[in-house]
């Protein structure tokens, strides 16, 4: 009964995300207590905010966990994954301050209120996706080498929408997104997560979005035959991806109100990505779990922030990062799991028979 | 001469989560025989099998092969390098390899290939066997019929000891099949001991020297193959006597509705990219009907064109008399018409998605994308199904892909009436299923058409479709050459309108 319970466990795809994350939390405990210190400060404005790691993981981790929500979906349905995410990140945001700013790179006040600029943001933003979901669902093209283009050619557009100047956005408020909301406490972006997180749960609840994008994935030939239109759910999938590419932009271009064309969301495709695998969602498309994913993604965070916390220079950064992953792949590995359970009931034995002779 | 024992299996025990498929069985293979595996769907054959090759590790029990006591098959390799080969149901090698690549491939013993030696012993071995195929030649490129020979090819060649034969021939026609059993005559002969599945009673009766029975994951006996005529072999797999297979028309009446005479279904010159000539076809309400041929000669292909499952390029199709069109599956769908594919495994199954799922797809396709079913009314459904097909699953939720060949037949069948369908299409329904699985279906269709479902039912087995069917259209070569009925619903005329020539 034990035993079983104790598999069901470890086989439960959120076992290794949530084992990361327990991982990471006790080294950190272990370490320095005061990792988890949230205390409620003011900020220069002299509103009321929460700070401490905690805080910031939560906060930085929210543009991943977005794109992490489409990711999964694309890679389900497409069996690929889409590497052009931060350079349609940059052409977002881009488009964003065009329309904000106007033509002039810095105006006195806003040209556009900001939800028209956000609306175009998505419309972007889906039209990238829309691009990369013709691609591959109609041209059959391999997602990595179909999404390869805008990846390429990405940034470069982005800096072409403004002129390659770096238009800033002269209102305060644009700036909430990515910040604070004076008189709120919790940054924003925990609230766009969550709200992005209850509409693609609705989504998955009021429609048959999940069991036609893992039927696809699985089988698409017996899909076709089922009356499922395999072409479009994959193109769907990269359009969702561009609608979450577009609050992506919207949280960077708002942390900084301006943009760096070259630097913006850069290698986060390959976090998102990341963050998928690391929910133990097949790469290979099929079955996923969506929560998994986005669980992943903060994982990652987690796990950036703790090495900046150890003062790890951020041109190492990757290097640190590149062990842990080899670790966390490693041992999410359905064949490493198996025997691993296996290793588990062995030390349990061994531990047992050490307490006895002491 | 008596022949020296083989090969031993003594207890094996094999359990999976939630099911015993093998319990206390014995096996016993002597050198120079062909011995028959039979046992319906889930009575553990392939676990049997799956334990001798290592694909499985058995949880109890001892192997003795070759006079060696108790030998260890932790991998198809160990399997290989003790001399046992296998050759499985489904093909299991390289499509976009070669021919000779797949022939050769995991045995090498350096690093270097000499492809041009590799490719002359593979055309010697390929034209001593007499299969049409040569060795640069890309293996997708080959029939199915003739990679599964291939297959068999690569097995012979590896000096084996124990040939274990898994549903070879269920992709083969009468031709490729008598080529096949020369072959494992051949190889008798040479002292192979060749373990054979196989779901046709025919082929048993005509190769094999030996039938070993499992039922339920257990041993029912081993019989000299004289000892057990078919009637008991039947009983003996199914636990039970077994209806009078020839007569199951009889009990079903004929659908005699007022509208019995209505077209349900009608096409003229209808033809569709998959390179079938234009066809005219038709089905009447509570009719069964069937395209019969050879492999290839296009029933597939025809009955794909009326679903939409190819691209329909010419014809016109009426339902009931109205002109309708069909461009996809979808559209085949919403008029009431259901498909269930010939090729299970690519075309039918969703294999990662439960039994559940897989059965309520269609109907949720249909229903739309907007209204997915509540999960009690998903589980309702499944529950009514595997209970109405006696679908063995470990539960609703267990991935469709565990389960043996006909449960899975079985779910898919369950989709297909889940949406209680007009018309509905059964290209092979009984393909690589046991007997008393083929006449659960068998009848079934029967019953469905007596309350006025139109039916088309394709099967390899001549005699199967004369037990179902009332009219048969007749292909060669991609075109309907005649049609049968009444009297004339003979095997003997089956064949000459398919041989044609008069």
């Amino acid at each position: 009964m034990n035993m079983s319970l104790l598999k069901k466990i470890t086989r439960n795809q959120m076992f290794i995300p949530v084992m990361a994350l327990l991982l990471l939390a006790v080294v950190n405990l272990v370490v320095d207590p005061g990792f988890f210190k949230v205390t409620l400060g003011t900020n220069n404005a002299g509103n009321p905010v929460l700070s401490g790691y905690l805080i910031t993981i939560l906060d930085y981790g929210s543009e991943l966990a977005i794109l992490a929500l489409g990711m999964t979906l694309v890679t389900a349905a497409s069996g690929g994954q889409d590497i052009s995410v931060g350079a349609t990140i940059a052409i977002a945001g881009s488009a964003m301050l065009r329309i904000l700013c106007g033509s002039n790179s810095h105006p006195d006040a806003l040209q556009a209120p900001i939800i028209v600029a956000f609306l175009v943001a998505c419309l972007v933003g889906m039209l990238c996706g829309a691009f990369n979901g013709a691609l591959v669902s109609v041209f059959k093209i391999q997602p990595m080498i179909a999404t390869l283009i805008l990846f390429t050619a990405g940034r470069s557009i982005a800096a072409w929408i403004n002129n390659n100047e770096l238009p800033i956005v002269p209102d305060p408020k644009f700036a909430y997104f990515g910040s604070f909301i004076p008189g709120i406490p919790i940054p924003t972006t925990v609230f766009i997560v969550l709200i992005c997180v209850i509409i693609m749960a609705l989504v998955l609840k009021f429609t048959n979005l999940g069991l036609y994008t893992q039927a696809v994935g699985i089988n698409e030939k017996s899909s076709r035959l089922n009356g499922i239109n395999p072409t479009f759910i994959k193109f769907l999938a990269f359009v969702i991806l561009g609608l979450c590419v577009a609050v992506a932009a919207l949280i960077k271009v708002s942390r900084l109100s301006t943009i760096n064309y070259s630097v913006i969301a850069k290698d986060i495709e390959m976090d998102a990505i990341l963050a998928v695998a690391l929910g133990g969602n097949s790469l290979s498309g099929g079955k996923f779990n969506i929560w998994a994913s986005v669980l992943g993604a903060y994982v990652i965070q987690f796990l950036t922030t703790t090495l900046y916390k150890f003062n790890v220079q951020s041109d190492a950064l990757a290097a640190y990062k590149a062990v842990v992953v080899i670790l966390l792949v490693f041992f999410s590995a359905p064949k490493v799991r198996e025997s691993l359970s296996g290793l588990g009931k062995k030390i349990a034995v061994m531990k047992a028979r050490k307490g006895e002779s002491k | 001469m008596e022949n020296v024992t083989m090969l031993e299996m003594r207890g094996i025990d094999k359990t999976f989560p939630g099911v015993r498929a093998l319990q206390n069985v014995d096996f016993t293979l002597r050198s120079g025989e062909i011995h028959a595996l039979m046992g319906e769907n889930g009575a553990g054959k392939s676990t049997l099998i799956k334990v001798l090759t290592g694909v499985y590790t058995k949880d109890a029990g001892v192997i003795n092969l070759d006079g060696q006591y108790n030998v260890k098959i932790h991998s198809p390799q160990d399997a290989q390098k003790l001399g046992i080969s296998t050759v499985y149901q489904e093909i299991t090698l390289c499509p976009n390899l070669t021919v000779a690549e797949n022939m050769y491939i995991g045995r090498g013993k350096g690093a270097v290939t000499h492809w041009r030696k590799m490719n002359a012993d593979a055309d010697k071995i390929l034209k001593k066997l007499d299969i049409p195929a040569r060795a640069t030649q890309q293996l997708g490129t080959c029939s199915i019929a003739v990679q599964q020979m291939v297959a068999i090819a690569r097995a012979v060649d590896m000096d084996c000891k124990v040939l274990i034969l898994d549903e070879p021939t269920s992709s083969l026609d009468e031709q490729e099949v008598e080529k096949l059993f020369g072959l494992m005559r051949d190889l008798k002969a040479l002292g192979v001991g060749i373990i054979f599945v196989t779901h046709f009673l025919d082929q048993v009766y005509e190769v094999c020297d030996r039938i070993t029975v499992l039922r339920d994951g257990q041993l029912v006996g081993e019989y000299e193959i004289k000892d057990l005529p078919r009637v008991q072999l039947v009983a003996k797999m199914l636990g039970k006597e077994m209806d009078d297979l020839s007569d199951i028309k009889g009990e079903h009446a004929l659908y005699s509705g007022e509208d019995a005479e209505t077209k349900v279904l009608e096409a003229e010159k209808l033809s569709s990219n998959a390179g079938i000539k234009p066809f005219d076809f038709y089905i009447k309400k509570g009719e069964v009907n069937g395209f019969t041929g050879l492999l290839g000669s296009g029933r597939s292909e025809c009955v794909r064109a009326i679903f939409g499952a190819d691209r329909v390029i010419t014809g016109k199709v009426r339902r009931n008399g109205k002109p309708v069109r069909i461009r996809g599956p979808k559209d085949a769908m919403k008029l009431g018409i259901a498909y269930l594919p010939e090729d299970r495994k690519n075309d039918g199954i969703v294999g990662d998605l439960s039994v559940k799922e897989n059965i309520i797809l269609a109907l949720q396709v249909m229903k739309g994308f907007f209204k997915p079913f509540t999960k009690a009314q998903a589980s309702a459904f499944a529950d009514e199904y595997i209970k109405k097909l006696n679908i063995k699953t470990a539960s609703a939720d267990t991935p469709i892909k565990s389960l043996s060949g006909g449960n899975q037949q079985k779910v898919i069948l369950a989709r297909w009436l889940l949406m209680h369908p007009e018309y509905l299409i059964l290209d092979e329904p009984t393909r690589g299923i046991d007997v008393g699985t083929k006449v659960d279906i068998q009848k079934l269709v029967l019953e469905l058409a007596s309350d006025g479902m139109s039916i088309t039912f394709i099967s390899s087995e001549t005699d199967e479709m004369l037990r179902t069917c009332s009219r048969l259209v007749v292909m060669r070569d991609r075109k309907v050459v005649g049609e049968l009925s009444g009297e004339d619903l003979t095997q003997s005329k089956i064949m000459s309108t398919i041989a044609g020539g008069e």
